[in-house]
């Protein structure tokens, strides 16, 4: 016998969806189809080009190792970037988990208090602290710890230490999620049998978080690797990455079908990344994580 | 932590691979062969201003079975968990096989403990999960591999070694989850009402398992559980427990039979509780007068004094219905029969706002509802509290 009602209205469904489902059609999928377009569009001169197809932009993405450098380069920043965010990121998340202090939530708005100031302003603060005029150049030649200023600004070095400043509270919180998701009582049974606490933290408590460490680490390595403001503020013309190349090509160059070519080749390749980690970890880890 | 400056201390040395349970350490001087496996003297247990466990005391003898039973929030829980170190006592004394434990962290303490959650790994096999305490125990691999086999088989899971947790069923977990707190063979096995968490089938399965192995192994085992049948079923000794301290101690037949106090008459299997006055007084009998009018006599251990107020237990059981009622006959009207196959469950309305019940075997038909119905009981078959609540001995 054939049911005639269901426990729902499918429609109901499409509708509550519908709002969502055009923004992201009009203002994510259909700016990057034209994006891709543009990929094939011919390059006349600073900022006229035309609707004529060629591979031209492609060809000289794959040719010319100044591209392949850059995008090197940047993927080696973020990758060092994400690790340092790691290994600093977990001992902060560990110590929320763990103390017995009884306003945690406290902590975690500590964590998030940051994000109430512009993240530019944020960026911009480290002049103040590194540069030439800075806190740590003026304190030290008048303690005679240092005659001359240390050059601590517009290199490699505050570039990460820029993103790192603002990429570790993502960090702490995907840590933390996943340590609070561990069922106590499995480190109390591996006590019991003859754990130390660093034992059953080696057994039990490490294992049972590295899916939160790797959300972390892919969700910073994303991040630093698609950043563009701080290595802007706080790199030199070499620390750029390869956000500001496109950012030059598009604004400085107006060369607008290259820079849709390195903009669709920054997508992909991070788009690579965050493919990979679903397939072997599950999105939901990040979710979780950016709910934390 | 507290004890974050052992961290790099290797635990129990001298267990290595230890065969028997309680053979762990050499006796220390003072330390008898036959002391009892746990002791409690006098620990009391607070959190704060809330005071979780009162003066508790209780020895407990090496190879037996002990139940904690209580409604939620009586204390069990804290107490087991005070024996393997997980909760501290703020008074009082707690030995393990005639030794303080006080100062001994959780890790050196050799207690096996099963969880209500089962509390396996769930990212190591169903062997790394049973070698676990082994392997902190410094046995060699092929020691470990043939005792995990063996309780794998004692647990009648033989095979699954190299299953993850998430891959059995919540029954096959649980015996995991013995399998691995008996390996080591710990001087005591605690049970946090491992049961708990299964469907009722199985929860019974488990209750002959756990206590099939118990004996087998020999092992001194600490059962917490507010399941008045696991209790009754499982047990050598049932401690009653009721607001942080023991109403009573005894055999499940004692607590059941002879319930010390109210509480316990009430918590374990629903007793009627009858109140009245004694008229007459005699030697090892009491006549005595119903509230709801009725005069009965019963057996009463000493002279009771004239007009004084008592409390008569009647189990259900104890009640016989219709013609077979013939000593103490109570007449009611039936307010509900339930049905059980065998038998039949009666609530009685006695008059005066009281209802009591029956559960009595099927002669002829199940009454029904509005019916006049005669109870009876036995003289013997009921037990005296005292206007406080205690027995009467």
């Amino acid at each position: 016998m054939e049911r005639r009602w269901t426990l729902y209205d499918p429609r109901l469904a499409w509708m509550l969806v519908a709002p969502v489902l055009l923004l992201l059609i009009f203002f994510l999928v259909l700016p990057i189809a034209v994006m891709a377009a543009y990929t094939f569009f011919t390059f006349v001169t600073a900022g006229v080009e035309t609707s004529a197809l060629t591979t031209a932009n492609w060809h000289e993405f794959f040719t010319d190792s100044y591209y392949s450098g850059f995008l090197l380069k940047t993927l080696r920043v973020g990758a060092i970037t994400a690790l340092l965010c790691g290994v600093l990121g977990y001992f902060p998340a560990y110590f929320i988990w763990a103390t017995t202090f009884k306003h945690k939530w406290l902590l975690l708005l500590l964590l998030i208090v940051p994000f109430w100031i512009s993240f530019t302003i944020r960026t911009f603060s480290w002049i103040n602290i590194l540069g030439e005029q800075g806190v740590i150049n003026v304190a030290l030649p008048k303690l005679g710890i240092i005659n001359e200023p240390l050059p601590m600004l517009y290199n490699e070095g505050a570039v990460i230490l820029g993103m790192l400043h603002f990429l570790l509270p993502y960090m702490i919180l995907n840590v933390y999620v996943s340590l609070e998701g561990i069922d106590r009582t499995l480190i109390s049974a591996a006590r019991s049998m003859g754990c130390t606490s660093a034992q059953a933290f080696r057994e039990v408590t490490l294992p049972l978080s590295l899916p939160g460490l790797a959300a972390g680490l892919l969700l910073c390595f994303v991040l630093a690797a698609g950043s563009y403001v701080t290595p802007q503020l706080l790199g030199s013309g070499r620390d750029a990455l390869f956000g500001n190349l496109i950012y030059d090509t598009i604004m400085g160059e107006l060369n607008w079908p290259m820079g849709a070519t390195l903009s669709i080749v920054l997508f992909v390749v991070l788009g690579f990344f965050a493919a990979i980690y679903t397939r072997y970890m599950g999105m939901s880890q990040i979710v979780k994580g950016l709910a934390g | 932590m507290p004890d974050s400056q052992n961290l790099t201390e290797a635990p129990r040395p001298e267990t290595a691979g230890v065969a028997k349970a309680g053979a762990a350490r050499p006796a220390p001087v003072g330390a008898e062969a036959n002391s009892p496996a746990v002791e409690f003297r006098n620990i009391d247990i607070a959190y704060g201003k809330f005071v979780a466990v009162r003066d508790f005391s209780l020895s407990i003898r090496k190879g037996s079975f002990v139940t904690l039973l209580g409604p939620s929030g009586c204390g069990k829980t804290t107490i087991l968990r005070s024996i393997a170190g997980l909760v501290d006592i703020s008074g009082g004394q707690i030995m393990i096989g005639g030794q303080r434990v006080d100062d001994v962290p959780i890790y050196r303490r050799n207690i096996g403990l099963v969880f209500q959650s089962y509390a396996l790994f769930p990212h190591k096999t169903v062997f790394d999960n049973v070698a676990f305490g082994l392997k902190y125990r410094n046995v060699p691999k092929p020691e470990i591999k043939r005792r995990v086999g063996k309780a794998l088989e004692m647990v009648r899971l033989p095979g699954s070694e190299k299953k993850l947790p998430s891959q059995l069923s919540g029954g096959q977990q649980q015996r995991i989850a013995l399998a691995r707190a008996i390996v080591f063979e710990p001087q005591v096995l605690l049970l946090d009402e491992p049961l708990s968490a299964l469907d009722a089938n199985m929860r019974e399965e488990m209750r002959v398992e756990i206590k099939k192995i118990q004996k087998e192994t020999g092992i001194t085992a600490i059962f917490v559980t507010h399941d008045q049948e696991e209790a009754l079923s499982m047990s050598d000794r049932i401690v009653v427990m009721n607001a942080g301290s023991a109403e009573q101690i005894g055999t499940p037949e004692e607590v059941y039979e002879r319930p010390a106090t109210a509480f316990v008459a009430d918590f374990l299997g629903k007793a009627n509780m009858l109140a009245g006055t004694v008229s007459v007084s005699g030697q090892g009998t009491a006549t005595m007068v119903l509230a709801t009018g009725q005069t009965i006599n019963v057996a009463c251990p000493r002279p009771l004094a004239q007009a004084s107020n008592v409390t008569v237990v009647v189990r259900p059981q104890k009640l016989s219905v219709g013609a077979a009622a013939s000593a103490n006959r109570l007449s009611g009207r039936v307010v509900s029969a339930s049905y059980l196959g065998g038998s039949a469950i009666y609530e009685v309305d006695i008059g005066g706002r009281t209802n009591i019940r029956a559960n009595a075997s099927i002669s002829g038909r199940v009454l029904r509802e509005g019916e006049v119905i005669d109870l009876g009981f036995d003289p013997e078959g009921c037990v005296l509290l005292d206007e406080s609540g205690r027995r009467i001995s």
